[in-house]
């Protein structure tokens, strides 16, 4: 059986270095849009948020421009963020291994102590919180959002609902900026990461150092062996 | 009756105030000027009212807008509610007194109140689309107006409607074009029977006195002013004939107040956010800074690669 975080297109190739195929192009093609739309989003919103930072409207040709566009984007990236949640979801199932690593989150947070953590499948507890936290503010962003959303979908709410719905909206924003900076800085500060979703692949060195059990599942054949998706 | 404003001069008069008389300006931090203007104020008397709507084809004629041929749905409400042209409206409410056992018809003539303590321009998150002047009147600029309706979840009255043309907000401007140059708003100037007077502030309330102690001697014993406290009082106030029960009349607000749901998006939650924000990139920064990357070393590539080499490939 298939470990389930082992994906498909997910291969090991023996070399100097040895190289793991980890995202699909149709992946990544789909994390960067979803990664645009929430960058504009994040602007665009801040915009309108917090009076010091309105000349951020400027970016999108004034306030009305970005009134109306903020809204547009914001459906692309609940159908972005929907076919990563598709491609994704089984991956990141919890686990009992990580309650384990979240209780050691001191060695997590010290470059030098990842040996003292529990080997960690395709994602770690950590990045399936970043996840499934996405996957909520999502939904409650989209909720919102479309309640407010009042040059087609006014006449539908009631004007306390709607006061309600913009403070919801404006609250779950902040969360999702605060955990978008996670997963960028994650990505940033444990280097050979970008390279994942970039150019689909990571070192061997990588993925036996952050997640050493699909490593293992991949190279012992539970899952795709490389000779299997001739794709090289 | 009250003395009417006279005419204007036909000789061009310098408006009596403008940009430099602004209490507050939305999304911006101003500061006003030293000398506030005396506080104006229309006073609607509801007892006097003979639901012409004269005041709302003033308001039309005078502001140069067209409203929607609509329909008849068997109440006097033309239009049903207020739209981004109707900055007026007449509401008829049918009540049956429970006391006296006649029939009352309370018509109000509804429109922006013109908070002391706006809503709309707390919630308006662009700068300078609403202003409120010294002399207590609050208008919206449309030329800064980006049309997101936040001053619709800012009003505790529930007046501005947003246009399906140009997509800004509009409401009762309290004609603050003909204020300017010493005239009184339309609405009141075409008033048949004076329900509406216009003054300054302490002129309607002495003017809303007598009105209240001439409905107590005819039997309206809970006559009073409206003049609700909870958004600092208002430059358009009421004589009610019921006023320990407003919301007899089309649903009045008894007691408006900025819903504290909007107090707190636009109070705690904007500070707080950014705050949360900047301190998730700092902690990111300084965690970078005191321990380095975290980099895949030698020996993690040649496990690997001891591991993968095992494998048939």
């Amino acid at each position: 059986m298939t470990p389930r975080d082992v994906q498909k297109g997910d291969a090991v190739h023996p070399g100097d270095p040895v190289v793991v195929d980890r995202y699909t192009a149709a992946a990544r093609i789909n994390h960067w849009i979803t990664a645009a739309s929430l960058v504009l989003l994040a602007i665009s919103g801040l915009a309108l948020f917090h009076p010091s930072l309105y000349w951020l409207t400027g970016l999108f040709g004034g306030g009305q421009t970005t009134r109306t566009i903020h809204p547009w984007i914001g459906v692309v990236l609940f159908f972005g963020f929907f076919g990563l949640f598709l491609r994704f979801w089984r991956a990141n199932l919890w686990e009992h291994t990580d309650n384990v690593w979240l209780r050691k989150a001191r060695d997590v947070l010290s470059p030098d102590h990842e040996e003292n953590l529990p080997e960690v499948g395709k994602y770690n507890a950590g990045q399936k919180m970043v996840f499934w936290s996405m996957s909520v503010l999502i939904i409650v962003l989209i909720t919102s959002g479309v309640v407010i959303w009042d040059q087609y979908f006014s006449q539908y709410t009631g004007v306390e609902q709607k006061r309600i719905a913009v403070l919801v909206h404006s609250i779950a924003a902040i969360v999702a900026i605060c955990v978008w900076i996670i997963h960028v800085y994650a990505a940033i500060w444990v280097r050979g990461t970008i390279s994942a979703m970039t150019r689909g692949r990571v070192t061997g060195g990588w993925a036996w150092r952050h997640h050493r059990r699909w490593l293992k599942e991949l190279v012992t054949g539970k899952g795709d062996r490389p000779n299997a998706t001739p794709a090289e | 009756m009250f003395p009417p404003i006279p005419n204007p001069a036909t000789q061009p008069v310098a408006p009596k105030f403008g940009e430099k008389d602004l209490l507050r300006r939305s999304a911006s931090s101003i500061t006003p000027p030293a000398q506030r203007q005396t506080e104006v104020a229309k006073l609607i008397d509801v007892s006097k009212c003979i639901g012409c709507k004269a005041c709302q084809s003033a308001c039309l004629e005078w502001n140069d807008l067209r409203e929607e041929v609509g329909v008849n749905v068997g109440v006097y409400d033309n239009p049903h509610d207020l739209t981004a042209n109707s900055w007026t409206l007449m509401r008829y409410t049918e009540y049956e007194n429970p006391e006296s056992g006649n029939l009352e018809w309370l018509i109000r003539k509804d429109g922006c109140m013109h908070c002391e303590d706006p809503g709309c321009l707390k919630a308006c998150p662009a700068p300078g689309a609403i202003v409120q002047y010294t002399n207590g009147i609050v208008d919206f600029v449309h030329e800064n107006c980006i049309g997101c309706g936040y001053c619709v979840k800012g009003c505790p009255f529930n007046i501005p409607r947003i246009s399906k043309v140009d997509h800004k907000a509009y409401k009762c401007t309290l004609c603050s074009d003909r204020v300017a140059v010493g005239q009184g708003p339309a609405c009141q100037k075409a008033c048949p029977t004076q329900a509406i007077v216009f003054g300054t502030k302490d002129e309607m309330k002495t003017w809303a006195d007598k009105r209240v102690t001439d409905l107590k001697s005819r039997g309206y014993k809970n006559a009073g002013l409206y003049d609700p406290p909870g958004v600092g009082g208002t430059h358009v106030m009421y004589v009610l004939h019921h006023a320990d029960k407003p919301q007899l009349y089309a649903g009045l607000a008894n007691d408006p107040k900025i819903s504290p749901i909007v107090e707190i998006w636009k109070g705690l939650t904007k500070y707080a956010g950014l705050t949360a924000i900047a301190a998730m990139a700092t902690f990111g920064f300084l965690h970078h800074v005191v321990n380095g990357p975290n980099r895949v070393s030698r020996e993690d590539e040649q496990n690997a690669k001891k591991l993968a080499g095992g494998s048939a490939s």
